[in-house]
């Protein structure tokens, strides 16, 4: 176990040592922002809509007191949403999609000798092949946070309103009224926390394949199950950072 | 030139490589030559640094490989074109960017520069009007020759092929060994070819080294090694009927 943090470390330390050129990096990075990004902007959006008519929905069963106004509904949904629901659940699906994603790609590229092509060529292949994707990675899962956040607010509204749950009046007002602004910096802290963890554990998984097509599968595996328990890991230490009092 | 000096390789307690020594010369095609599982493949990692020897030594013109730090390797491997047994090309680019990469990275060269060097390396591997394939719809030979004009694209000095007939028709395999020989006495190249095809050892042969169980049992040419008086060796190369006839014709 040390001696893979270890490993992980050196590989990190890599990323950073012989770089190609700013030129060569940006347009690795656009690409990646295209595939990262938009590649899963569309799950993002159907998972986090439903994400938040669930809780909307969940919210109001258990609200059986006829003293708690209804717009509580939505500033629950709303603090579920900003603090829990849009980074961590999505981390979740951005570690099912993107990371086994790029463990498959790199494990791929490992077995097929194309690393071993950019080593001999004098490239650093962990420079060229994985800061791009941590970089795009960064930039982006911020991003998709945002659109999750703001998707489930809405698939929340269209549950609630639809189904004669809340009034829309009443949910807006409870999206609105006591709303504290640190929660979406707490958002955002964790989403590029999380995006880091995803991409380079995902990427170094790939990166450090051996064997065949049968390995890559586990590495893919292998990369979602550890991005996701560091996902968890980071979870609870950020939020008991920068949430306790 | 590149000489090996005294290599050894283990993986985890097995030794793989033995006390290899050997000199390849220029501007000819240098064999490694030996049955799957001898080394051949191990020891030309080694040489290319894709692999560290437990001991040993690898010059490429009298410039220490082995030691040399970070960016001393950088430069000796910008001086390398290598052939994978796959070929090794970029699954996300097209022929001519696969062709192109080392310049894109390397080079200092105008766009219309490289893309007249692109197809002049395609055009002598014998690949015209391939630029915008897929290496998905290539052919196993044509993805090859295109792994052969990526490798010859930066004007190497050391051209290594790893195992460059495998998985091809008789034929095809002829046309890349001939591609071989002619690209390392056009360039004047150090050309270092691993491969256990007989028909490779006969037609380009000019140099070869017989590793047997991780140690170099022989090293001549085509023309001596019928003869080499060597068991091991002799088991290898008339493994096969046809030489086997032969040399009961003999």
């Amino acid at each position: 176990m040390i001696k893979e943090l270890g490993k992980y470390f050196i590989f990190l330390g890599q990323l950073f040592v012989n770089r190609e050129s700013f030129k060569t990096h940006y347009k690795l990075v656009l690409d990646e922002c295209i595939s990262i990004g938009i590649g899963s902007v569309f799950i993002v959006a159907l998972v986090s809509t439903f994400m938040g008519a669930v809780t909307t929905v969940q919210t109001a069963y258990n609200m059986v007191s006829p003293l708690i106004p209804d717009y509580v509904i939505s500033q629950v949904v709303r603090e579920m949403t900003i603090l829990e629901l849009a980074p961590t659940i999505i981390a979740i699906i951005f570690a099912g999609k993107v990371g086994s994603s790029m463990a498959g790609g790199l494990g791929t590229m490992r077995i097929t000798e194309q690393i071993d092509a950019l080593e001999v060529m004098g490239v650093n292949s962990v420079s060229y092949l994985v800061l791009p994707k941590i970089v795009a990675s960064l930039l982006m899962y911020p991003l998709l946070v945002v659109v999750a956040g703001v998707c489930a607010l809405l698939g929340g509204y269209l549950a609630g309103t639809l189904a004669g749950i809340i009034t829309p009046n009443d949910y807006v007002f409870g999206i609105r009224s006591s709303f504290n602004e640190f929660t979406i910096t707490f958002a955002l802290i964790k989403a590029f926390v999380f995006a880091f963890l995803v991409s380079s554990i995902s990427s170094y998984k790939g990166y450090n394949t051996q064997g065949g097509a049968l390995e890559v599968g586990i590495s893919s595996t292998q990369a979602v199950t550890n991005s996701v328990i560091a996902v968890l890991l980071a979870d609870y230490f950020l939020a008991q950072l920068l949430l306790s009092e | 030139m590149i000489e090996v000096q005294h290599i050894s390789k283990s993986f985890s307690d097995k030794p793989v490589l033995i006390d290899v020594s050997g000199v390849f010369e220029k501007g000819k095609p240098n064999l490694i030559i030996g049955a799957s599982g001898t080394g051949k493949s191990v020891l030309l990692k080694c040489i290319v640094g894709l692999t560290k020897p437990d001991e040993g030594l690898v010059t490429f013109d009298r410039r220490d490989f082995t030691n040399a730090d970070r960016n001393g390797k950088i430069e000796i491997r910008r001086e390398i074109g290598m052939l994978f047994q796959g070929g090794a090309l970029f699954d996300s680019k097209n022929v001519e960017e696969n062709v192109r990469f080392p310049l894109d990275i390397l080079a200092k060269m105008t766009k219309d520069e490289k893309l007249d060097r692109v197809n002049f390396c395609l055009k002598r591997v014998g690949l015209t009007n391939a630029n915008k394939k897929m290496p998905s719809e290539l052919s196993g030979g044509m993805k090859k020759r295109v792994g052969i004009a990526r490798a010859i694209v930066n004007n190497p000095r050391y051209l290594f092929c790893d195992e460059p007939n495998s998985g091809l028709d008789p034929q095809t395999s002829i046309v890349i060994d001939d591609l071989i020989q002619d690209l390392s006495e056009d360039y004047d190249m150090t050309t270092i070819v691993v491969t256990h095809d007989m028909n490779s050892v006969m037609g380009i042969g000019e140099r070869i080294l017989f590793i047997y169980q991780g140690r170099k049992l022989w090293e001549g040419n085509k023309n001596d090694i019928t003869h080499s008086n060597v068991k091991e060796l002799d088991d290898f190369v008339f493994a096969n009927k046809v030489m086997s006839s032969l040399r009961d014709q003999r």
